[in-house]
């Protein structure tokens, strides 16, 4: 169906290139067809039947979590047509303006599908898992990431590509690693090789089968790439330091940085555990260690970058940007004062984070919404930063047993255990806690987590019960502790929570706004 | 040249990982901690599980004995199954069984061993489980072979027909 | 005399509470920074395992004899091993881990730099 709407969209290309991408489409789809016939065989039936499946793990009995894989896929999916259309182009030596153009809606069409994939996984991981995050750092969530970052990448490359025919080879690997990435994730997640959340059904003899698959692609892309591309771009490469060209490479060159610290904190643990047999877990601090102090940088170039002119540019809006980065300033120095955290880093990273805010919300009406669809994704991004900043630094959580009856007291909010229901469901009993929350500012909180004892197959789980407003949500789970009369209460207050999910959908929506433009606009 | 140096060491690399993820197909990743450590026994203050009396480890491991720590709960479904072997091997007058009660309340563990059969020599309660992680210990039941003060062999999750022939075959 | 010692009270238990204000949130902190080992991919602070309960009374009872932070993660190490912390020590096997992005980022910006001066 992919191929059809691409034979479609393509028919003013050369058809030369059009046999050449179909070709190695084919050679994709084909290699996954034998796949899904040698290992899954949907043509055996089971036999013997059995009696009772095994049961979905209940967890898995949800309907965010059910459409975020295919969504996910659909980008995936993309990518593998930008993937053979580079190496069609490549082949035919077709890297050209005309090639962007018309690569670019792929790009982005794939790009949109990520991005909301992502979100619906980590925002199934919230509501449903239940530990009151949404980003775990979880290998299988950064093997979703990799490819996100490569295609933003690609995405900004393309942009350069499609004005100039500059910085081709680069975008060539580019759209090999994106393809390259989305295959790996699909061989981490699914071999089993991964320790991870996600790792519900695998199966070895199938990784092995990707894994060679993978090799296999990777393989030929780097022979096409060294036999058949000749950079022939030495005549237009030059640039003044400070253009948009720059600040690209400068975006570039920072997204290249986040992939690489994802990618090797995901899979050094496996090449440490072959080769020196040490087992060692690479979590959410090593992340931010790397991740944070390179932010700061990174946004500030962002809130710059998209105000500079092609070839040559100069400071136009000194005035501006010197405004705003005091008034970012002052805001996160009163913000941060305010709740009494005396951290450095996090002061500048949400000035940096202000920085930007202002200087995308500014662009809204110095540009007269000529360039709505990046306006509207990089002021989505700030606001997804500031968010998740604030999620960090301000929310407040405790963890506590309580007893029916039982109150729990701290600074800000009290606790109160009221009584237990129990419910019948047709295949689960409930056990539902009502609580109540008293805030400091006199309001009053209903909140009623459930547990849920299933008996096919035989587990608990716990349902959080979220109290979700503009500005905080109210996380509350409840477990049941072997042995004993007491329930294991977890409280969260987390700010800002529905921004994150709000300032996605708005990159996306940016996105998604570009199909409806012809060129991208100065 | 220059190109084609780069090329040659881009397709060494991805040789490579491929060699490694081939390798890493192959072991598993559910985490198995070394089981043969030479651990000293850590040392812990416990009460009994049959009164309020405190037992302290000193007291209990000897030189030159075999110990069998055991850790199990009532409500542990595997605990069942492994419950058989530990009778079998309390006949073995060479080594002592220790039953670490693992976040148990008393009157289901009691009623646990009535219907099944007490093997412990001695039982001491670990009612929040903390001294289990002293131990190094992941959940019941778990069992610790102990020699001279030292851990010389554990096996997690229950034990079988084999582990018991293995015991036995160090004890001897 | 009686105000300053009545202040003096007040203090304390000022200073007692923020202490253990303080308490829980390393404890916290150093939940968060293991991994469960039983579990799938979550940490200590997240999992409501057996397991993981009594690794946080663990951690509780630790910080009150007074250990360090350090001192606690060293503790689980010699238990359990590396796979428990989530924060990889910087030691010969995690070398790579650590230098290898902070390279790429400084020969990215080398490659960058390089074709401005070649454009000269």
């Amino acid at each position: 169906m992919f191929i059809s709407i691409f034979l479609i969209k393509s028919n003013q290309q050369p058809k030369k290139y059009r046999i050449f991408t179909l070709l190695f489409q084919q050679i994709l789809i084909v290699g996954f067809f034998i796949f899904l016939i040698k290992t899954s065989s949907p043509f055996n039936y089971i036999f013997p039947t059995p009696n009772e499946g095994l049961g979905l793990n209940p967890i898995l009995q949800d309907p965010a979590l059910a459409i975020h894989p295919p969504i996910l896929y659909l980008g995936y999916v993309g990518s593998s047509i930008i993937f053979s259309s580079a190496l069609a182009a490549m082949v035919t030596s077709y890297v050209s303006k005309e090639w962007a153009k018309h690569i670019k809606q792929w790009v982005l069409a794939s790009w949109v599908f990520l991005t909301l994939g992502i979100l619906l996984g980590s925002i199934w991981a919230y509501y449903e898992l239940g530990w009151g995050g949404f980003w775990f750092w979880d290998p299988v969530e950064n093997v979703s990431l990799m490819p996100w970052f490569a295609l933003t990448t690609l995405l900004h490359c393309i942009l350069v590509l499609e004005k100039k025919k500059i910085l081709t080879s680069w975008a060539m690997i580019l759209s090999i690693a994106t393809f390259a990435l989305s295959m790996s994730g699909t061989f981490l997640v699914r071999s089993g090789i991964l320790n991870s959340v996600h790792t519900f059904a695998n199966d070895p003899e199938r990784g092995l089968f990707i894994l060679i698959f993978l090799f296999t692609l990777i393989f030929l892309s780097i022979f096409i790439f060294i036999f058949f591309h000749s950079e022939k771009e030495k005549l237009e490469n030059n640039f003044f330091w400070l253009s948009k060209e720059t600040s690209i490479l400068v975006n570039n060159w920072f997204m290249m940085y986040f992939l690489s610290v994802v990618l090797i904190g995901t899979i050094y643990p496996i090449f440490l555990e072959v080769i020196t047999a040490n087992k060692i877990s690479v979590g959410p601090p090593f992340y931010n260690k790397l991740i944070l102090p390179f932010l700061i940088p990174f946004l500030i170039a962002m809130a710059i970058g998209p105000n500079l002119n092609w070839v040559k540019s100069d400071f136009k809006d000194k005035f501006y940007m010197t405004i705003f980065l005091i008034i970012s300033f002052l805001l996160s120095a009163v913000i941060i004062k305010q709740f009494d955290i005396n951290f450095l880093i996090n002061t500048i990273l949400v000035t940096s984070a202000f920085f930007l805010f202002f200087s995308t919300f500014r662009e809204f009406f110095a540009k007269r919404f000529r360039n709505l669809s990046q306006n509207i994704a990089h002021f989505g991004f700030s606001l997804l930063i500031l968010s998740i900043l604030f999620n960090n630094i301000f929310s407040n959580e405790v963890v506590t047993n309580l007893k029916i009856g039982e109150t729990f007291k701290t600074e800000k909010f009290t606790i109160n255990f009221e009584n237990i229901e129990q419910e019948d469901e047709k295949n689960f009993k409930a056990i539902i806690g009502k609580f109540n929350v008293q805030n400091l500012d006199g309001t009053l909180d209903i909140l009623n987590p459930e547990l849920r004892i299933y008996n096919q197959p035989n587990i608990i789980t716990s349902e959080a019960d979220i109290k979700t407003n503009l500005l905080t949500d109210k996380f509350m789970t409840m477990n049941y502790v072997q042995n004993q009369e007491y329930f294991n209460i977890r409280y969260q207050v987390k700010p800002f929570m529905i921004w994150i999910w709000i300032s996605v959908i708005l990159i996306s929506f940016g996105g998604f706004l570009s199909f409806f433009k012809k060129r991208y606009e100065i | 040249m220059k190109s084609k140096f780069i090329s040659l060491i881009l397709i060494l690399i991805f040789l490579i990982t491929f060699v490694i993820f081939f390798k890493g197909l192959k072991n598993s990743n559910i985490y198995t901690p070394d089981t043969n450590l030479k651990k000293e026994v850590p040392s812990f203050e416990l009460k009994s599980f049959e009164n309020d009396s405190i037992v302290i480890s000193e007291k209990i491991f000897k030189d030159n004995d075999y110990y069998f720590m055991n850790i199990w709960a009532s409500w542990c479904i595997p605990c069942k199954e492994e419950h058989e072997f530990l009778m079998k091997l309390k006949k073995d007058d060479s080594i002592e069984l220790i039953g670490f009660n693992y976040k148990d309340n008393y009157k289901n563990a009691s009623s646990f061993l009535k219907d099944l059969g007490n093997p412990y020599d001695i039982i001491v309660s670990d009612k929040d489980g903390t001294a289990s992680i002293e131990w190094g210990a992941y959940g019941v039941p778990e069992s610790f072979l102990v020699y001279q003060n030292k851990i010389i062999k554990r096996f997690i999750g229950p034990i079988n027909n084999e582990d018991l022939l293995e015991i036995q075959k160090i004890i001897r | 005399m009686k105000f300053i010692h009545i202040f003096l009270i007040i203090a304390t238990i000022l200073n007692f509470n923020f202490l253990k204000a303080d308490e829980i949130k390393t404890e916290n902190k150093i939940a968060k920074n293991l991994r469960c080992l039983i579990c799938q991919g979550q940490s200590v602070y997240d999992s409501d395992s057996e397991f993981a309960i009594s690794l946080k009374l663990v951690i509780k009872n630790k910080i009150q004899e007074g250990l360090s932070e350090e001192q606690i993660y060293s503790f689980l190490k010699m238990k359990y091993g590396e796979w428990i912390l989530y924060d990889p020590v910087f030691n010969r096997n995690t070398y790579f881990l650590w230098v290898l992005p902070i390279l790429i980022f400084l020969a990215g910006g080398a490659i960058i730099i390089k074709r401005f001066y070649n454009k000269k």
